[in-house]
């Protein structure tokens, strides 16, 4: 249940950002998640929730905008987009893969006021 | 409230060194006073532009520069750090202590001890001589690098040495967590079953190195061991893996240790390097003044 801790890290990012660009309130966060991210999607927006309770985000929209995931073929030596972590590569066929993309998750953008 | 970052919460704890009681105001609380926050409410939501902002940044954000702060810290002080990741039961403990045995006063070494609660394990890593710093989480799953630099105050950290951080154990959270460690070792128990990489893929995904452990146990048990390496290499095909046990005598022990006095060196040598071709390019210019 790390996705709390996320979302406080996120409280703090949005802090942040209202001293940098000046707004008071946030009505909607877009966040790019990965594929393999290790993110529950569903606790992230139970501890979204939660978490933004009382604070600037307090009821904002949270839009999730899914990300592929990649990863490092090392039989073919090169990046191929993977829709499932234990899926073989699609190009070879080989299962030495290592994931290098939709592994982190970024916040995209805000609508605030 | 902690001076040196301002974070006031109650849930976490650092210990000193050598056991003595701290109360470390500590993590990211909602109590932080943000005067814009609490205007809003009732306001008709209608009346107001709104307007988009776009920041790219990662959510752990935060915790990265934290990370990065701690591994500018340890890297000037010429300590190598390890983040020793597994689930509950695994042995980390264990065989940190074997391996303080073993090092005895050849290297110098401190310890990080994570857990949700319990001074056990510090205790544990005092007991052979070794500094140890304990961090209790209370409700988290996982060390950040928030809570590692607070821990680092805490400790004597002479050039050279290793610097162990035991995390919370746990499969899953910690892997998403920088914590400024040189390398991270995941720690899987040949009882925990051969398919656990493939279910908690992240955290053998990042490792440097594979410890199974408790191998000594393996004529009593049905894991296949070697689908287990597979499976492991299917997360991750670079990382080594070896087999270790602290019982019977110690099994594999040799192997871990020339792993990490390999690590040791080959960063130690870095760091070096670094610094010489500073003192260099500091000298010349020194030279280059009239």
């Amino acid at each position: 249940m790390h996705e709390m801790a996320l979302c406080e890290s996120l409280l703090d990012s949005l802090r942040e950002a209202a001293r940098e660009h000046g707004f008071t309130r946030v009505t909607k966060v877009r966040l790019a998640v990965g594929a393999f991210a290790g993110v529950e999607v569903e606790a992230l927006r139970f501890g979204f929730d939660v978490v933004m309770r009382g604070s600037l985000a307090d009821g904002a929209e949270l839009d999730i905008l899914g990300e592929p995931g990649t990863a490092w073929c090392f039989d073919c030596g090169t990046t191929v987009e993977l829709a499932d972590r234990l899926a073989p590569c699609p190009g070879c066929g080989g299962e030495r893969l290592r994931a290098n993309g939709g592994t982190d998750m970024r916040i995209r953008n805000l609508e605030v006021v | 409230m902690c001076v040196s970052c301002g974070c006031g919460s109650h849930d976490v704890t650092i210990s000193g060194a050598h056991g003595e009681h701290r109360h470390h105001a500590h993590g990211h609380d909602h109590s932080h006073v943000h005067g814009d926050e609490h205007h809003h409410h009732g306001e008709g939501a209608g009346t107001d532009a709104t307007r988009t902002v776009e920041i790219e940044r990662g959510i752990l954000a935060k915790n990265d520069a934290y990370a990065a702060r701690n591994r500018a810290r340890l890297n000037a002080g010429g300590i190598v750090a390890l983040n020793l990741l597994a689930g509950p039961g695994a042995g980390k403990t264990t065989l940190l202590v074997e391996t303080l045995r073993i090092l005895g006063a050849r290297v110098p070494a401190a310890v990080i001890e994570g857990d949700q609660q319990t001074a056990n394990d510090a205790e544990r890593i005092r007991a052979t001589g070794t500094p140890a710093v304990q961090i209790n989480t209370g409700k988290g799953c996982h060390l950040d690098a928030h809570m590692v630099g607070h821990a680092l105050d805490e400790l004597p950290l002479p050039p050279g040495g290793l610097l162990f951080i035991e995390n919370v154990g746990n499969l899953v959270c910690p892997a998403a967590f920088d914590l400024g460690e040189e390398v991270r070792v995941t720690l899987l128990s040949v009882t925990e079953g051969e398919d656990k990489p493939l279910k908690y893929p992240d955290i053998f995904q990042s490792a440097d190195l594979v410890l199974l452990t408790k191998t000594d146990l393996l004529p009593h048990l049905d894991v296949d061991i070697d689908a287990m390496e597979r499976n492991i290499a299917r997360i991750n095909p670079v990382a080594p893996v070896l087999h270790v046990s602290t019982k019977t005598g110690g099994i594999g022990l040799a192997a871990w240790l020339g792993w990490l006095g390999d690590i040791r060196r080959r960063r130690l040598d870095g760091l070096a390097a670094a610094a010489e071709s500073r003192a260099k390019s500091l000298r010349a210019a020194a030279e280059a003044l009239p």
